[in-house]
């Protein structure tokens, strides 16, 4: 960030619908996304089945789910890195209340109400106390997964009710899976609540600028606190799915998840500065990340492995229309 | 006595002195000199992490890879005295810094050069060299006996009561201190966080000092690398995993503002300590260690809140009397 704030040159006209269509970052996306797909079928005889298919969308489901409410909070210009964590303390306290004997409607009440709890914390300390986000969720990211630590040590929560699995192994019809419809539903939702509702226009407002937001008579801190909130809604919806899709739960469920949503958040051409991104992009991004690690999985490629592609996407992604500008305006860094 | 108080450093050494006092009525033998020194040559690896991140935390930035690069490091430096053992130490330690400052200018460059935000440049390079890690080991371990007892042992030597290791860590606490409060670059570091504009007319490039914040963090990791494998006697993909956390810890119990341009030497020490204080006194006590993560989190967010509350009344202080105080109040340097 160079602290001198450069000359801006405001172009008189901002080019044709037809030319910004095809030069947008979520055309290039699905272009990307494309090629892999057939590099994919290329690849493994494997990947071009119906149902190989269908496994591969419970690689991103979850993780995507909560990246539509991440992307809301990133556009505002906070982030939450607890996500993982709640999903851990969401699980544990699912698995404490299925050792109790509570039933599949209990269980997913209790997932969703310490998600909505893990966040309103979360959007407590942020918006209420005006403490930068990603120290405080750092904290809280510590203290969620450490009270799964706490209560569960070395061991694990199993024995959930059977109707419990459906939320994680069900299918609501063919290949569709409860999941990927789960997904859908939740990708309408958002895309809905950001584009075409003026909480989404506020959302925006503040992430470009909060202080002419709040002068703009926008509630910021409420704003910020409802994303907070929503957030941790998502995070304990994934949690009940895959709590029901493993079917057990360990203090280090879905360790490292948190890093996966931010990085399809800002694959899926979110400024993580704030401000900019849609939901369109982010469904993309999704089924990019996906179909990569489910093509390198179909190769015999190992987790860790994968995680090192996922971390040169996140860079490259963010690096190259930076770079690309920097080419085009002829300034050489 | 509210002077005293509102010394950050002095509170916390306080706090420390009735923790330790307090530990030491459950378990006499606890403030032994002998044990005070185990305490510390235990949390020496953390100190000396914690000022890489110190550096990097006051110019506005966050390395969260620091972990990931210990374990790179560790593994490269294991590797390579298994499979040569007549290369002398130093030679080792040489390799182990240059290797930790190379994978932190990757971080440096990246924030420096393409202005990409810090947070997201490390959570990438987090998984690439970690995902390394397990790359060059193939998921293997270096093992106590394939390495040389010149590499185990020389960090356990007792000098004066203390481990090398401990030595070490005085070594570059003092090392760190006089680069913090009698070179241009410390003073650089200061003032690119605390007003990154004010420093560019002063004639500080911000984003060099940046870069060499991530590459003095990398090397003094690597460095680490060095001192874990040697301490723990063996080396694998996942040592030191969600250290990164306490290196960040730390530094926001010992004060330093994350907003940049705020922070002391001793205050990151004291920081590490408390950490290294409780993690020791948690066995004693009877309490399970799966408690500290919880407890860590606990403990950064409460931090959290304090400093800001303690920013907020040092700016409020200024404002009301700035024209009494203009030669007393000088910046926090």
């Amino acid at each position: 960030m160079s602290a001198v704030p450069e000359k801006r040159r405001i172009p008189d006209r901002l080019g044709t619908s037809f030319t910004r269509l095809f030069s947008s970052w979520e055309m290039l996306l699905l272009g990307v996304a494309i090629v892999i797909f057939i590099a994919n079928s290329f690849a493994s005889p494997y990947f071009l089945n119906v149902w190989n298919l269908s496994d591969a969308t419970f690689n991103f489901t979850e993780k995507a789910m909560i990246a539509f409410a991440m992307a809301l909070l990133i556009i505002s210009g906070e982030i939450d890195l607890s996500v993982a964590a709640i999903i851990a303390l969401a699980s544990t306290a699912m698995g404490a209340a299925a050792q109790m004997g509570v039933g599949t409607p209990g269980l997913v009440a209790i997932g969703v109400s310490v998600g909505l709890l893990a966040g309103a914390f979360n959007g407590l300390l942020v918006a209420g106390l005006g403490l930068p986000s990603i120290v405080v969720t750092i904290g809280t990211m510590s203290l969620f997964r450490g009270i799964s630590y706490i209560v569960l040590g070395d061991q694990a929560y199993g024995g959930y009710p059977e109707s419990f699995a459906y939320f994680g192994q069900g299918y609501v019809f063919w290949v569709f899976s409860f999941e990927f419809v789960l997904f859908a539903l939740c990708a309408v939702l958002f895309a809905v609540l950001l584009h075409a509702t003026s909480f989404g226009r506020r959302v925006y407002a503040i992430g470009n600028n909060a202080f002419a937001a709040r002068f703009s008579g926008i509630p910021v801190e409420r704003v910020k606190f409802i994303l907070f909130l929503l957030t941790g809604l998502m995070s304990g919806i994934a949690a009940v799915c895959l709590t029901s899709r493993l079917g057990s739960t360990r203090p280090s469920i879905a360790q490292g998840w948190e890093l996966e949503i931010v990085t399809m958040v800002v694959l899926g051409g979110v400024s993580i500065l704030g401000g900019s991104g849609t939901i369109g992009g982010v469904v993309i991004a999704a089924f990019v990340m996906g179909l990569v690690t489910f093509g390198l999985g179909l190769l015999n490629v190992p987790g860790i492995v994968m995680s090192i592609f996922i971390g040169l996407l996140l860079i490259v992604t963010i690096s190259l229309p930076i770079i690309i500008r920097r080419l085009k305006s002829g300034k050489v860094a | 006595m509210n002077r005293i108080l509102k010394h950050r450093e002095i509170l916390l050494f306080g706090i420390i002195a009735i923790l330790v006092a307090g530990f030491s009525a459950r378990a006499p033998g606890f403030a032994s000199p002998k044990n005070l020194a185990g305490i510390f040559n235990d949390t020496s690896i953390l100190i000396i992490l914690a000022l890489g991140q110190m550096a990097v935390i006051l110019t506005k930035s966050i390395d969260l890879s620091v972990a990931a690069n210990l374990a790179f490091t560790g593994m490269a430096v294991a590797m390579l005295n298994a499979a040569h053992p007549e290369l002398p130490l130093a030679l080792l330690i040489v390799v182990a810094l240059g290797i930790g400052a190379f994978l932190g200018a990757i971080n440096g460059l990246f924030v420096w050069k393409l202005g990409i935000p810090p947070i997201v440049v490390t959570l990438g390079t987090l998984t690439i060299y970690r995902g390394m890690a397990f790359v060059l080991s193939g998921g293997g371990w270096v093992n106590a006996h394939q390495m040389t007892p010149v590499f185990l042992n020389t960090p356990r030597q007792v000098f004066l009561g203390l481990p090398i290791l401990g030595w070490t860590a005085i070594a570059i606490v003092i090392l760190v201190t006089i680069m913090m409060t009698r070179t241009f670059f410390g003073r650089a570091l200061y003032a690119s966080g605390g007003n990154p504009t004010a420093a560019v007319y002063a004639g500080i490039d911000v984003g060099r000092t940046r870069f060499f914040a991530f590459v003095l963090s990398g090397a003094l990791a690597g460095l680490c690398g060095y001192l874990w494998v040697s301490r723990y006697a063996v080396a694998y993909v996942d040592i030191a995993a969600g250290f990164e956390l306490d290196s960040v810890a730390a530094c926001v119990i010992g004060g330093i503002s994350t907003l940049g341009g705020i922070g002391t030497v001793a205050g990151t020490v004291l920081g590490a300590l408390f950490l290294g204080v409780i993690k020791n006194a948690l066995p004693v006590i009877n309490i399970s260690p799966f408690w500290q993560m919880a407890i860590s989190g606990a403990v950064i967010i409460l931090a959290v809140i304090f400093n800001a509350r303690q920013e907020k009344r040092r700016g409020r202080i200024i404002l009301r009397d700035k024209a009494a105080k203009t030669y007393q109040e000088a910046p926090a340097a």
